[in-house]
């Protein structure tokens, strides 16, 4: 556990998740979301857990990331919240 | 806007307890924490107890794999059939099976949504690449769910690779092409053997008279050396059946959220 490294991907983390909820564009949102996953797995995989980072991996950054663009692209791409 | 004055406070106590309550959490990878030395005077605790014996039950060097395939496999059982719930209720939603001649949805209009290679060259280089790259995905999911008891992986990493492969292949050609190799009966059929693969490793050894996914029952059936071995291998097979729930689920969702559960026309 190297805490430097820890605290970098935490702030990106911060950063990441704030910018997700307050961006009007979703599918910017969508994709900040997709960048949220992967430093998650990055955090777990340099932790030692190396199975929930590649799940976070294929499921969060991978697949949702997909499926919330589908949706957003058959439905509206900006936010009135 | 009082509303959202509301959230953020609520938001910031909550952070602010949450905060305070990690104050009490042991450090990380302490061997004394309770979670991995037991509550002092009680019984030692479930993770030394699978760190020391679990290779040796099982013979599987991931204990990860074991803990989740083997110890807790009931776990892993109904969360695959959630996995499969969830794909089920996006068909029941979304899935539209009425013909297309229905109003609204002209049937003989072309589908100017379609864009297959040969009719846009644009994309050309995208489907090209991305046709290339399928097939090797799909040999890195197969290869990490058949090593998944040896290193990181297993059913479901694999399985969603696998799911990925195809969504890929949607996204950058036609759906309607990858709909012709992977087609609706196909995966639909495919979500539910997954699960009957990991449920029927689960009756077998109840027909010798053991426990609901006691694996060890299985040497016999799968001519090993020993339980251990049969344990190892039933985690395989159980592996598999989680592979082709999630694969099959994953591109059922897609197929249906991008084309509005109408399966042509796509992105």
């Amino acid at each position: 556990m190297i805490v430097t490294f820890d605290i970098i991907i935490l702030v990106f983390l911060v950063i990441a998740a704030i910018i997700s909820l307050s961006v009007k564009d979703l599918l910017a949102a969508a994709m900040v979301f997709g960048i949220y996953g992967f430093l998650i797995c990055l955090l777990w995989a340099e932790m030692g857990a190396v199975d929930v980072a590649f799940t976070e991996a294929t499921v969060g950054a991978g697949v949702s990331t997909v499926l919330i663009v589908a949706t957003i692209l058959n439905t509206r791409r900006k936010s009135t919240d | 806007m009082k509303a959202k004055i509301f959230a953020s406070i609520a938001v910031a106590i909550t952070g602010a307890v949450l905060l305070y309550a990690v104050s009490d959490f042991p450090r990380f990878g302490d061997p004394r924490s309770p979670a991995n030395a037991g509550v002092e005077g009680g019984s030692p605790s479930a993770s030394l107890y699978y760190i020391e014996n679990t290779y040796r039950d099982t013979k599987v060097p991931n204990l990860v794999t074991a803990i989740l395939a083997d110890y807790r496999g009931y776990d892993t059982m109904f969360e695959t059939v959630v996995i499969l719930t969830a794909g089920m209720s996006i068909f029941a939603i979304l899935r539209v099976l009425r013909r297309d001649d229905a109003p609204g949805a002209p049937a003989s209009a072309p589908d100017s949504s379609d864009h297959s290679i040969d009719g846009d060259h644009h994309r050309i280089i995208v489907a090209t690449t991305c046709r290339i790259a399928a097939p090797l995905i799909q040999i890195f999911a197969l290869y990490v769910v058949a090593h998944g008891h040896h290193s990181p992986g297993g059913g479901f990493q694999g399985g969603v690779m696998l799911g990925a492969s195809f969504i890929l292949l949607a996204l950058s050609g036609s759906l309607r092409d990858t709909l012709v190799r992977f087609s609706e009966q196909q995966y639909l059929r495919l979500a539910f053997i997954g699960i009957l693969i990991y449920a029927g490793f689960g009756f077998l050894p109840l027909w010798v008279g053991r426990n609901f996914l006691d694996y060890g029952a299985l040497s016999g059936l799968l001519m090993t050396s020993g339980e251990e071995m049969a344990r190892s291998h039933s985690m395989l097979g159980v592996e598999i059946g989680v592979a082709m729930t999630v694969m099959s689920i994953m591109f059922a969702i897609f197929a249906n959220l991008s084309t509005r559960g109408r399966l042509h026309g796509g992105l």
